[in-house]
């Protein structure tokens, strides 16, 4: 196995061209090829992949790939060349996708399996909606003690406007036998070994049946990216990524719990309202992951930013919850002690990213700016993070430290 | 870079220009590697069949002995890894061991 770091002819060119792509920018990502994450061992290279400008890298085979944080001080709407990526399958992305061959089998309890084509899913009423996808193990490389697993920082999450046709309108066409509880989804990805559990995700009848979960084809007016889930992915709103199964090719309807791995023992999280134990313990029950809590991030100014002493500064990031909207999100100059009211940017609906932002006047000197959401349910975060052993769900009050001089 | 052609970089452009539809899928090569060390072949050879190098060597530095026999004994058990049973203390040895933390600088 080669280690030297030095990039081959391919890899050179696919670089060349997400640079290019990138906004025609004159600043590619030259000038920080391994970047440094805030805990332990967190330096990652920052490698272009099809599709893609020049991500973080976690892990190369199956890719997952972060989103450098400054990315989230622009566009509300992520942008698909840098979403970010997780796979689970050592045959992820599958090497061909082929749009115009693609079927979609919906079989199990239904009246009447289905194959259907992208064009026939496309003819279908299509509905677009805003919402964020965030990896259940995001911001894991914080944890408290440590735990095993993606050690990412806070890039395993995006924005974005998802295009597709409502999962209830497909399961309308197939209809649906009484007494079905489940419906689980599969991918066109697949294990190195028959032997490892293929990656298979469920969720309730009613949920799928909720006109909200989406089988997608489309991300910010553009086809998904290969890493993605190109052609067709489904969109659960609100709910964390591992739901939103890629390359979708197989919805069954179940008429008892599913059974899959990724469900019964994987994506597992205390069953506490908090899901969490005390650090460096084990739950005693468990229940599958299911919604987003509430979060929020300061993008601009940067952590260890220098800002003018006494001249008004803009800070501004964005916040996000599982669904319920977000009702405000307040600052904070000094660590958590005292708070002021921000102003929330356009509400492109209550599972999109909010962007919020506050003009405030620092006196010379360190100042540790947090900031804290709330949602329309009442919920918050944290000043401290809660743990889990799987290190999800982490949404702890985040904090930037600046100058102002 | 910087010199390619003009004509080079114009095809760059347009191929970074067009929609995903390419149906194949050609990612960058695989650089990552496991380091040298008593067991290396061997986690060479059981472990990078599924996954490549980085997902053990990104692990939080440190992990305790039984993190890795854990570690190896779900690749068994849950994933279905063909490793034998005599061959896991060993393999979790050698996990444990390339990604000790490294030794504190010397307070001064």
């Amino acid at each position: 196995m080669p280690s030297n770091r030095a990039p081959d002819r391919r890899q050179v060119f696919t670089q060349a061209a997400a640079w290019l792509a990138a906004a025609g920018s004159a600043r590619p990502a030259l000038a920080q090829d391994s970047p440094s994450l805030p805990f332990d061992n967190g330096d990652r290279p920052l490698v272009a992949y099809p599709g893609k400008r020049p991500l973080l890298r976690l892990t190369t085979r199956p890719p997952q790939l972060e989103t450098p944080f400054s990315v989230f001080d622009g566009d509300v709407l992520t942008p698909n060349d840098a979403f970010f990526v997780r796979y689970h399958l050592a045959n992820a992305p599958p090497a061909a996708l082929d749009a115009d061959k693609w079927r979609l089998s919906v079989g199990g309890a239904v009246n009447t399996p289905l194959e259907l084509s992208l064009q026939e899913l496309k003819a279908l009423p299509a509905v677009e909606l805003a919402a964020v996808n965030q990896c259940s193990g995001n911001s894991r490389g914080f944890s408290r003690p440590r735990v095993g697993g993606g050690q990412l920082g806070n890039g395993a999450m995006g924005n974005a406007r998802w295009r597709g046709v409502p999962l209830k309108a497909v399961l309308e066409r197939s209809g649906v036998k009484a007494g079905a509880r489940d419906v689980e989804f599969n991918g066109a990805d697949t294990p190195a070994m028959a032997t490892t559990p293929d990656f298979v995700k469920a969720i309730a009848i009613d949920h799928a049946r909720d006109g909200e979960v989406m089988l997608a084809w489309a991300m910010n007016g553009e086809d998904l990216p290969i890493l993605n889930g190109y052609p067709l992915r489904l969109v659960v709103p609100g709910y964390y990524g591992t739901y939103w199964v890629k390359h979708l090719t197989d919805v069954t309807v179940l008429d008892k719990e599913s059974d899959s791995y990724w469900m019964k023992t994987a994506y597992r999280i205390p069953a506490d309202p908090c899901a969490c134990v005390e650090p460096g313990t084990a739950p005693s029950a468990t229940v599958p992951i299911n919604r987003l809590n509430v979060r929020s991030f300061i993008t601009s100014p940067a952590e260890g930013a220098a800002v003018r002493a006494g001249r008004e500064t803009l800070v501004r990031g964005i916040a996000f919850d599982g669904g319920y909207g977000i009702a405000e999100v307040a600052l904070s100059t000094d660590g958590g002690a005292h708070w002021r009211p921000t102003r929330l940017g356009p509400d492109l609906g209550r599972y999109s990213f909010r962007e919020w932002s506050a003009a405030i006047t620092l006196p010379r000197g360190a100042h540790a700016l947090a900031v804290r959401a709330i949602n329309r349910a009442g919920q918050s975060q944290p000043m401290q993070a809660l743990w889990n052993p799987a290190g999800y769900m982490r949404n702890a009050v985040e904090t930037v430290r600046v100058r102002a001089g | 870079m910087a010199r390619a052609p003009a004509l080079f970089t114009a095809l760059l452009v347009l191929a970074a220009a067009a929609p995903a539809l390419a149906a194949t899928y050609t990612p960058p090569r695989e650089t990552a590697a496991l380091p040298p060390g008593p067991g290396a072949d061997k986690a060479r050879l059981y472990c990078l069949v599924c996954h490549s190098a980085d997902y053990v060597t990104t692990q939080p530095p440190g992990m305790p002995g039984a993190f890795w026999e854990a570690s190896v004994v779900k690749m068994v058990r849950v994933y279905g890894a063909p490793i034998p049973e005599t061959e896991t203390k060993a393999l979790a040895a050698y996990l444990t061991a390339i990604t000790a933390a490294p030794p504190k600088a010397p307070v001064r």
